[in-house]
């Protein structure tokens, strides 16, 4: 197992930086101008210098060389100099004595066309946003689709499998922006302000929870995203739980746990529930990406301060390193939970050797 | 296939009075099974029904009603839903209905394209991968690696980067149109060409397969002929899926403003617009969605009773 783990480590390197490569030059060749959102009153020869300074004019093969030297040295370096030090950093962005300056201060970063600042700084800001809506909204479609879809598939047919699965059909189809600006209608619009079920339609990042009242808000402000996402992935895993849990409950030996006299119970939530979360815990593993994908229109539609929301935002702007880190941001993202659905396959099922 | 009837009446599934009947039945084919098999889901029947109305509400629709989507009714402006606009009117009087159903035919055709190349492009190299052993390597890392990329992100780069290009070339509408439907069909035919791999790796090694080979068919007579009949009904499941997907994308994109122009709406552009107005007029918000929404839950539905169709060992259950 080990070794299968560090194989697929070794062969996702050439694969993120053959995509690394894709997303740069995709990004790169557009015509966009790095210096068209300056004031038209800075002379050309001005503007030259900026496009100069930004390395712009140079060779393509250079600036990828460039910007991959700060994406996989430079920034991870500063992130493990942050994590080693336990003071912040000085104003010149130097580290404080007894801290190890694993780069000189002045070493260059992938710097954000719009704000002037590290483009690592900012997603930093805006992950844990992101982390929260989607984690918690995840958590909480595990915990709705899980149950609906075991409790469907053992009464198979019945009213609540009907139920259940006209609930994952229309929660599988209907798109999350329209859910959630429905929910908005309702909970925000219609609803009078004061009462108890009101809830605010756009969400506060710079809200800070430090008494019971505060923490209320958080709850209301939170609600909404994560029940709309949630919804939509709970409609999801419960399709894929109730498949997997069909397939286990006609196998043989279900039949033998009952014939040995074992209570309904044990039958089903030890034996068939085990064997048919494999399929599904792997599913859950693969969606992530997907899922941080749908995080990009929830964060739009309830104005969330995420990295989906940075990458609109960069997008619109013309803002080429967010929108290149971003994206490979995203791409790791994919690379990594594809290694680790496979890892925990082989984990959960000792019917499948890698070696 | 052909032999199920007898299958039926041996085991004793059917009453015995039956039995002589469907022995003397005609000899049917896969399609009309298909169809039975279909006709019996609730669900997939609902949804064919709702598909077809709304094919129909885009396409008959605004030649029954006569209104122009465009025409201006100040003194109506946020109407509510009446009997002369049945749907309400928007922020300049348009009438919501004559918008929703010209912005139909557009994300409907999006649909409908998009989920042509999808399936043409998937089948393609499904084909190629599955047939051709020399292939099979570098077109599976090829979709491996396109699994790999982060769609939604990569879609608004390459709309941002290529709309004015194309708009230029081909006039706004379509040259969106064109961008569209090639952007979705060429991130989302990894599924296809891996479903489509799978069955013909199966399929290849059937003796009806090395039958067609011994008498010397050229391999493009056997793909067209003998392997790709063979694969059609997984083919015709994800079509549904495709598009589901490309309907929802479309609308996602104009959604995040990378779509249509707004004077070229479809549903989920009219959406996004109608955002801002939602305290004054919901309606705006509410048919383009419910629309989207009822579109994809009936081809939703469609696929489901297509699998169960077109699956032999569903079928009859």
């Amino acid at each position: 197992m080990v070794t299968y783990i560090i194989r697929r480590l070794i062969l996702a390197v050439p694969a993120l930086i053959f995509i690394s490569f894709i997303i740069f030059m995709i990004v790169k060749l557009s015509p966009a101008d790095p210096t068209a959102n300056l004031p038209l009153t800075i002379p050309p020869e001005v503007r030259e210098q900026i496009r100069e300074s930004l390395g712009v004019n140079e060779p393509l093969v250079g600036q990828y060389l460039r910007w991959a030297r700060m994406m996989f040295i430079t920034e991870p370096l500063i992130m493990l100099e942050d994590a080693l030090c336990s003071a912040p950093r000085l104003p010149d962005r130097s580290m404080p004595d007894g801290c190890w300056q694993m780069v000189p201060p002045d070493t260059s970063r992938i710097i954000s066309y719009q704000t002037r600042s590290p483009v690592f700084d900012l997603i930093a800001i805006s992950l844990p946003q992101t982390l929260w809506v989607v984690g918690t909204s995840y958590i909480i479609g595990i915990l709705i689709g899980m149950p609906l879809g075991i409790v469907s598939a053992y009464k198979q047919y019945s009213l609540v499998d009907q139920g259940a699965t006209f609930f994952s059909m229309v929660g599988f189809s209907i798109p999350t922006f329209f859910t959630g600006t429905m929910a908005i209608i309702i909970f925000s619009v219609w609803t009078p302000t004061d009462a108890w079920w009101w809830l605010p339609s756009s969400y506060d990042t710079t809200h800070v929870v430090e008494d019971w009242d505060s923490f209320v808000f958080q709850l209301q402000q939170m609600v909404m995203p994560m029940m709309v996402l949630g919804l939509y992935n709970a409609a999801q895993i419960s399709r894929y739980m109730r498949a997997s849990m069909l397939d286990n409950l006609q196998q043989d030996y279900v039949r033998t746990a009952r014939a040995k006299g074992m209570g309904e119970g044990t039958v089903v939530l030890k034996h068939v529930l085990r064997n048919s979360l494999i399929p599904v815990v792997t599913v859950i593993a693969l969606n992530v990406p997907a899922v941080f994908g749908g995080a990009l229109i929830t964060e739009q539609v309830f104005r969330v301060n995420g990295i989906g929301y940075q990458l609109i935002q960069a997008i619109r702007g013309a803002d080429v390193p967010m929108v290149q880190t971003i994206s490979f941001i995203f791409a790791v993202l994919v690379v990594m939970f594809n290694l680790i659905a496979d890892v925990l396959y082989g984990i959960l099922d000792p019917r499948i050797r890698y070696d | 296939m052909t032999d199920r009837p007898q299958l039926a009446a041996v085991s004793g599934a059917t009453p015995a009075g039956a039995a002589p009947e469907i022995l003397s039945e005609a000899p049917r084919s896969q399609w009309a099974d298909a169809w039975d098999q279909f006709r019996h889901h609730r669900g997939a029947m609902a949804g064919l029904f709702c598909f077809v109305s709304i094919i129909l509400f885009v396409t008959v629709g605004p030649w029954l009603w006569g209104v122009d989507p465009g025409a201006l009714d100040t003194r109506n402006r946020f109407a509510a839903p009446s009997l002369a606009h049945p749907m309400g009117t928007m922020q300049l009087g348009q009438d919501v209905m004559a918008q929703v159903m010209f912005g139909g035919r557009i994300s409907l055709a999006v649909g409908l394209v998009a989920m042509a190349i999808t399936l043409l492009l998937g089948t393609l190299i499904g084909v190629l991968a599955g047939f051709f052993r020399s292939l099979d390597g570098i077109l599976m890392r090829l979709t491996d690696l396109f699994l790999a990329l982060p769609v939604l992100p990569l879609l608004l780069v390459i709309i941002m980067l290529f709309r004015e290009p194309l708009s230029q070339r081909f006039g706004t509408e379509a040259g969106i149109f064109i961008l569209m439907v090639s952007v979705i069909g060429i991130t989302s035919w990894m599924p296809v060409a891996r479903i489509v791999r799978g069955d013909i790796l199966a399929i290849k090694e059937r003796e009806f397969i090395l039958a067609a080979r011994s008498i010397g068919t050229p391999p493009r007579r056997l793909i067209l002929l003998h392997i790709l009949p063979n694969v059609l009904s997984p083919i015709m499941v994800s079509g549904t899926l495709a598009v589901a997907n490309a309907i929802i994308t479309e609308s996602a994109l104009s959604y995040l403003g990378l779509g249509f122009p707004s004077d070229f709406p479809t549903w989920g552009k009219i959406l996004i617009d109608a955002v801002q107005y939602t305290e004054r007029a919901p309606w705006m918000v509410i048919f383009p969605g419910v629309l989207i929404s009822l579109t994809v839950l009936s081809v939703n539905y469609m696929g489901d009773g297509m699998r169960d169709a077109l699956d032999p060992r569903i079928r009859g259950r």
